[in-house]
């Protein structure tokens, strides 16, 4: 049996929503934002294997620049984080609602 | 035979790790699945000729991110999360909602598929992802691309500091 294009986009839309679920079962914001790196890896393992596919460098390119991208969001997010946790000493984003009503 | 066991192999791992992530109740524990996944998906990367993405995969996720993570966990020294509740309408939206998009991607893989043109020969597509290939593509063609990346790490850079810093907020 060839493994051909099909497989590996099947693999990552079921890691995709693995991603997704991760962010809507979650309570834990940093949890959160691993789901987030998960489903930004989804993607990236799409673009590699259409640009495998399709014989072109520029896909791999992308996933280049999400994976800076992705290090930049995880820093940035990280920070808020730590940030949240100094004045309310919880991750938990039932507990973080300041904006909610 | 080879390489289709070893799709099969990473695609398994790869689903369970994310699983494992997903229903982990300790940050760390979740993290540390995480990082599998991360390199099976770097194992699958270098199956599909992008041994320098495969690398840069390991070194900077795998590497760099997962350890500002469990860097952050630790900082934090959170506590174990308390136990699921038995039933919660929040969570039968959320899977109803996950199962949502799962069904829309199948949806349009299952009919984009006739549109995707036909794949090039390995033969041709196997010098695509070496560091040389990906060196030139990015300094000449994606060049000014590759420079404003270097000012969002800058800028990233310089929030996250202030952002952790004490007494910012």
């Amino acid at each position: 049996m060839e493994i051909t294009l099909n497989w590996y986009l099947s693999l990552s839309a079921v890691l995709f929503t693995i991603g997704v679920l991760g962010v809507l079962f979650r309570s834990n914001a940093i949890v959160i934002l691993m789901s987030v790196e998960l489903m930004l890896n989804a993607v990236n393992l799409t673009l590699i294997a259409l640009a495998q596919s399709m014989g072109d460098t520029s896909g791999q390119i992308l996933v280049f620049f999400v994976m800076s991208v992705a290090a930049a969001e995880a820093a940035i997010g990280l920070a808020i984080v730590i940030a949240i946790f100094r004045n309310k000493l919880t991750v938990d984003i039932n507990e973080i609602n300041l904006f909610k009503y | 035979m080879l390489p289709q066991l070893l799709f099969f192999f990473l695609a398994i791992v790869a689903i369970a790790a994310a699983l494992g992530m997903l229903l982990a109740r300790n940050p760390v524990t979740s993290a540390l699945w995480l990082v599998l996944n991360l390199f099976c998906i770097a194992g699958l990367y270098m199956s599909l000729n992008a041994p320098f993405i495969g690398v840069i995969q390991i070194l900077v996720y795998a590497g760099a991110i997962m350890v500002l993570f469990l860097f952050v966990i630790m900082l934090l020294n959170l506590a174990v999360l308390p136990r699921f509740k038995d039933f919660d309408w929040k969570r039968v939206a959320a899977f109803v909602l996950g199962m949502a998009v799962l069904a829309q991607l199948v949806y349009i893989l299952a009919m984009g598929l006739g549109a995707l043109p036909e794949p090039v020969a390995v033969e041709e597509s196997v010098v695509s992802g070496t560091a040389t290939e990906i060196a030139v593509a990015l300094f000449t063609r994606y060049a000014l691309t590759f420079e404003i990346i270097g000012v969002l790490l800058l800028v990233a850079t310089i929030g996250a500091v202030m952002l952790a810093k004490r007494r910012f907020v």
